[in-house]
């Protein structure tokens, strides 16, 4: 089983790390959102598009979403290595695997382009 | 090591503590999280685009359907999200044992059913 290669830090203790600390700087993000929303009386375009033209705001943003995609990786990786295995699918599960991880990650990729066009406009 | 040892997972033969229906819970929205960035990601998009987008997605977000999705969305990170921390706590230690693991579970639960009520009755 080739497993550990398709981890994202190559090490259980070092996903450990980055799970924990992607996580944290998503939690810090849905706050920060959450509670600007509910502090602002009324939303509005102004208020709104303000808030993403402050510089800051669009670097949290990008380090939300650059979190989201080891995250997901890292989540994923484990949901996969666990089912898509040679006792649950025969000799086929490594190759169906590959193929899994190879589709999770252009939509990953995906994900960061559109967010970084979003934030920083084509 | 023998590759071919007996493995019992058939789920129905085996009664789940409260602590597997949590983390099973924590996986499922995960994942289904990974799929719920894309309708994030698009409001945001829409949001920022123009005046007239958002003005569009506003009134958008009021037809049934939309409520639902958004609200799928929102429950899913909130569980994810409660489910998270909890292990963040107990990564200091805090409620490892036994009788901790199936009281934090209860926790989490409680609060993910109540984020998850209020979320409804935000949007709705």
């Amino acid at each position: 089983m080739v497993t550990a290669v398709t981890s994202f830090g190559r090490s259980g203790l070092y996903d450990w790390l980055i799970q924990r600390v992607s996580a944290v700087v998503m939690a810090a993000y849905t706050f920060f959102i959450v509670g600007f929303i509910f502090t602002t009386p009324e939303m509005t375009f102004d208020i709104w598009q303000g808030l993403f033209n402050q510089l800051w705001v669009r670097i949290f943003t990008l380090a939300t979403l650059l979190s989201i995609a080891a995250h997901a990786w890292i989540g994923l990786w484990a949901v996969l290595t666990d089912y898509l295995t040679t006792r649950l699918m025969g000799a086929k599960a490594t190759a169906l695997r590959l193929f899994a991880q190879v589709v999770l990650g252009v939509v990953t990729l995906t994900y960061l382009v559109w967010g970084f066009e979003i934030l920083w406009g084509a | 090591m023998n590759k071919n040892r007996p493995v019992n997972l058939d789920i129905s033969t085996i009664q789940l503590p409260i602590t597997a229906y949590v983390s099973i819970l924590h996986r499922v929205s995960g994942v289904a999280l990974f799929a719920g960035v894309a309708v994030l990601l698009w409001m945001l998009e829409a949001s920022l685009s123009s005046e007239a987008s958002f003005e569009e997605l506003k009134e958008l977000t009021a037809s049934p359907l939309c409520k639902l999705i958004l609200w799928a969305t929102l429950a899913g990170l909130a569980y994810h999200m409660i489910a998270g921390i909890r292990h963040l706590i107990m990564d200091m230690g805090i409620g490892e044992s036994l009788e901790g693991g199936q009281t934090g579970a209860k926790i989490a639960l409680a609060l993910a059913v109540i984020t998850i009520t209020a979320l409804g009755v935000w949007i709705w």
